[in-house]
């Protein structure tokens, strides 16, 4: 395989990983609206709530769909595989999704038919379900699945369906490994870390805001907890390697640890995604006036979450790795797209700190005043 | 462990697909309408001033954000059924099809999720002009959307551009402008996105002729009319046009969708159109198909029998025959594979001369009864007829709204008000119609000629498909039921007074 087609699976995982690592930042919305009931204790509270995200929601669902975008057109395996294998994991992340997409805009609107309490009840679940459910699949990158590919059955006229999955519960199976579902609560927990840190951010209300930061000890211990022992236990086990000549896949002791340490850009990366996490946060909770706390925390969580996805991914590891056949796991060169295509999107992508721009300017737009329960009279879009 | 697919596993998949994609079609033409409307009305207050224009604009902006969120919904759901459901077709074809759903994500989605926000958001927030911007951004990166997404769909109806690569056993792409700007694609953008506007259009009119028979708003209503109404007539008319170049595409890359379209058992020269029944124009058909009124077009049985010229000079294979041509590319898959696992150089030059060989016959392969190669011929016939007939008659119906609106007779006559009021359920069947003809007359082939469903589909259980089938059925009917009660409060209540 020439250098150049290496290079452009390398930057499609990178692209791929920074559109999954703004997704989990973005889970400020779902985590937010977790929030809803046990933070808003008032109709009016809940509105300020509800308006805070609901000005962002559009950004998670787009980065959201533009990952899937991204990944099928980079790693076709994997999206075959996968969306097609753990079938039922996806479609509860997908019902939550559209059970979210409505809510917003219909919860306050006369006619709605389910009445304003079932919408923001829509919000909570797809605030709980959304983020455990990626969380706990993105931990089967780690953890494995249970799959088979075979592209020899491509010739099989009667089953010529090439991945397979191993067992009859289509990705529900995900939660028989503690360890997805132990970072599915981490990224739980940092969602509404997240969520709080934005309506710090961006509401203004003497009640409110307090309550949200007392909210963020509750929620800190958990997420810290799950977090580190997802990190530590990651570290410690055997992580699927490939071995650069044969293409073979092997079990390798302190896989994800070397990693690290054979890429210290990303271990710095991880490092200062972490602190900057930690930082955010301690000072919100310490400094009742700070409220900067989310974009320390949400830039550390983007850095953090893009080193570990390139962690999984680079220094030749398996990134979705089978459990049922060693050999039928995922790495970047088994399962990406051919060097045309990576090269002609590529091209495209060049697009992309243009599209960031225009995003940062408008969100600026919009947030430059906070939100205020007077603010939302006026206003005459809000929810 | 496996033996067989399930073939009304197949069928629960289509049905979730055609399911989905028909509630998205529910709320995407109305989204890509109203955003053209709503844009010229802004224009309209940014140039004159006039806050008249900016009510008007900020009422249809209202319905376009309660008819918004369902669609972006039912798209997420769509993009990812191509992986749930149809994963050996995101294999086989994902490096084609992958990359304008991955542009899609980054030119299109991105610019409409941030425009719309200070579209709804930023009245007061950012200045008139940036707002403007905003609204005819939100519009435009829907549009663009629209495109790669027909690209995608051209795709599956003519596949262009690739080449298959035994090695990896799936289809790579070799001229991304090929596929990008497919002639197909070009003329199957302009049908459809025009069709969506004329669809706001009916829309607008059809709400606005409510309050003229409730003799409220009448100012709004006729301005709102007028506007519609001319957006409405050069939108049904580029669509009329593009769908004649689109049905005598069809006619060339996809003869069994016409002949089936068009009820055509057997085909001959000078065939005549068929309106209904026994009323036909003579030559038509063979006009239509081949811009030659004595030009040959072929019927279903003549496309399963095979032995009629082509119009490159070369005879048409029989479907048995097409099928053997199948299977051998399929086996020499197999050969090849084998042959490269045991090194065997020779061997896999040989196989792959005759994959290459019986490339163009590939899907027929899977196919295990010529019959199955025939769409559904009755609702081809009449989805086609309710698509066209509908299109002529609204451009009657907009020329009519012209009329009366320059003899300033618009708010006066009552009859055409019902006309248009029960005019709009009748652009939203036009609209369905035209994908039905589409999409049916595609099948069984998920991308013509190169695989058909059975080797598209992923394997799953019948009893999954059918659950995940009737959650969505439930889930996008009560949304369905609610945004259509939002709408209609939001209708009664009319645009906001002016302060």
């Amino acid at each position: 395989m020439d250098s150049a087609y290496i290079f452009l699976q390398n930057y499609w995982w990178f692209l791929v990983s920074l559109l999954g690592a703004f997704l989990v930042f973005l889970l400020f919305v779902q985590g937010g609206n977790s929030l809803l009931f046990r933070l808003g204790k008032t109709d009016e509270e809940r509105t300020m709530l509800v308006n805070s995200t609901g000005r962002k929601w559009e950004f998670t669902f787009t980065t959201l769909v533009t990952f899937g975008g991204a990944f099928f057109a980079s790693f076709p395996l994997f999206y075959s595989t996968s969306f097609g294998g753990a079938y039922w994991l996806w479609m509860i992340i997908l019902f939550s999704f559209v059970l979210q997409a409505v809510s917003y805009e219909f919860q306050s609107k006369l006619g709605n038919l389910l009445g304003k309490r079932t919408y923001q009840w829509f919000l909570v679940i797809n605030g709980i379900v959304g983020p455990v459910l990626l969380g706990a699949a993105v931990a089967t990158f780690f953890n494995g699945s249970n799959f088979i590919v075979n592209k020899a059955n491509m010739t099989d006229q009667m089953m010529p369906v090439i991945s397979q999955w191993a067992n009859g519960w289509h990705g529900l199976d995900a939660f028989t490994d503690i360890w997805n579902i132990i970072l599915g609560f981490a990224v739980f927990f940092l969602a509404r870390l997240l969520g709080n840190l934005y309506f710090i951010n961006n509401i203004r209300d003497e009640k409110l805001i307090p309550r949200c930061r007392r909210q963020l000890i509750t929620d800190a211990v958990p997420f810290l907890l799950f977090f580190l022992a997802f990190v530590i236990r990651t570290m410690f086990k055997d992580g699927f390697a490939v071995d650069p000549t044969t293409q073979q896949i092997v079990l390798e002791p302190y896989k994800y640890f070397h990693n690290l340490i054979d890429m210290p850009v990303l271990l710095i990366l991880f490092l200062i995604g972490v602190v900057a996490v930690l930082f955010g946060l301690i000072k919100s909770i310490l400094c009742s006036t700070y409220t900067k706390g989310i974009w320390f925390t949400g830039s550390g969580t983007v850095v953090t979450v893009l080193a570990l996805l390139l962690c999984v991914g680079y220094n030749n590891t398996a990134y979705y790795p089978s459990t049922a056949d060693l050999q039928s796991s995922l790495t970047l060169a088994n399962s990406c797209s051919s060097e045309f295509t990576l090269r002609t999107m590529a091209y495209v992508s060049i697009l992309v700190p243009f599209v960031l721009a225009y995003i940062v300017y408008a969100w600026r737009a919009i947030d430059r005043k906070p939100i205020t329960a007077d603010e939302l009279k006026e206003d005459e879009h809000a929810y | 462990m496996f033996e067989s697919i399930d073939t009304s596993m197949i069928d629960w998949s289509r049905a979730q697909f055609a399911l989905t994609a028909m509630y998205h079609w529910l709320f995407v033409p109305l989204t890509l309408g109203l955003a053209v409307i709503m844009g010229v009305m802004e224009t309209l207050y940014v140039i004159t001033g006039n806050e008249f224009w900016k009510r008007t604009a900020k009422f249809w902006i209202k319905l376009f954000g309660i008819n918004f969120a369902v669609g972006v919904a039912t798209g997420l759901i769509l993009e990812f059924q191509f992986g749930t459901n149809w994963s050996n077709y995101s294999w086989f074809v994902g490096d084609i099809f992958g990359a304008p759903l991955a542009i899609e994500g980054i030119l299109a989605f991105f610019m409409e999720a941030t425009f719309v926000a200070v579209m709804f958001f930023g009245w007061n927030k950012v200045g008139k002009k940036f707002h403007l911007a905003s609204t005819w951004l939100t519009g435009l990166g829907a549009t663009i959307s629209a495109w790669w997404i027909l690209v995608a769909n051209s795709w599956m109806q003519y596949p262009v551009g690739m080449e298959f690569n035994p090695d990896t056993v799936r289809n790579e792409m070799i001229d991304f402008m090929a596929v990008a700007f497919s002639p197909v694609a070009v003329m199957k953008f302009l049908h459809t996105v025009l069709s969506c506007w004329m669809l706001g259009a009916v829309f607008v009119i059809g709400v606005s002729a409510w309050y003229l028979i409730r003799k409220r708003e009448k100012e709004f209503a006729v301005g709102s009319m007028k506007i519609a109404a001319w957006v409405g007539l050069f939108a049904a008319l580029v669509t009329a046009g593009t769908g004649d170049k689109s049905a005598y595409q069809v006619a060339q890359v996809q003869p069994m969708k016409l002949a089936a379209m068009e009820a055509l058992y057997d085909g001959g020269t000078a065939e005549p159109l068929t309106i209904v029944g026994n009323i036909k124009i003579p030559k038509m058909l063979s006009y239509l198909a081949t811009h030659d009124l004595d030009g040959y077009v072929p019927g279903i049985n003549n496309i399963l029998l095979g032995g009629y010229t082509l119009p490159d000079g070369s005879k048409a294979l029989p479907v048995i025959e097409k099928m053997n041509r199948g299977k051998k590319a399929i086996a020499a898959l197999a050969d090849f594979r084998q042959a490269k696992q045991e090194g065997g150089e020779a061997k896999m030059m040989a196989s792959q001369k005759v994959i290459e060989e019986n490339m163009p016959y590939f899907g027929y392969g899977y196919i295990q009864d010529p019959n199955s190669l025939v769409p559904n011929v009755w609702m081809l016939f009449w989805a086609f007829r309710v698509m066209v007939g509908l299109g002529m008659y609204f451009i009657l119906f907009f020329i009519v709204i012209l009329f009366l609106a320059r003899k300033h007779k618009l708010s006066k006559v009552t009859w055409l008000h019902w006309v248009a009021l029960w005019s709009i359920p009748l652009a939203y069947i036009a609209s369905q119609a035209g994908w039905i003809v589409a999409e049916m007359g595609r099948q069984p082939w998920a991308i013509q000629d190169l695989l058909p469903l059975n080797a598209a589909v992923s394997n799953l259980q019948t009893g999954s498909v059918q659950t995940t089938f009737f959650i969505f059925l439930i889930m996008f009917t009560v949304l369905l039921i609610a945004e259509i009660g939002i709408m209609v409060k939001a209708i009664k209540k009319g645009p906001e007074e002016s302060k």
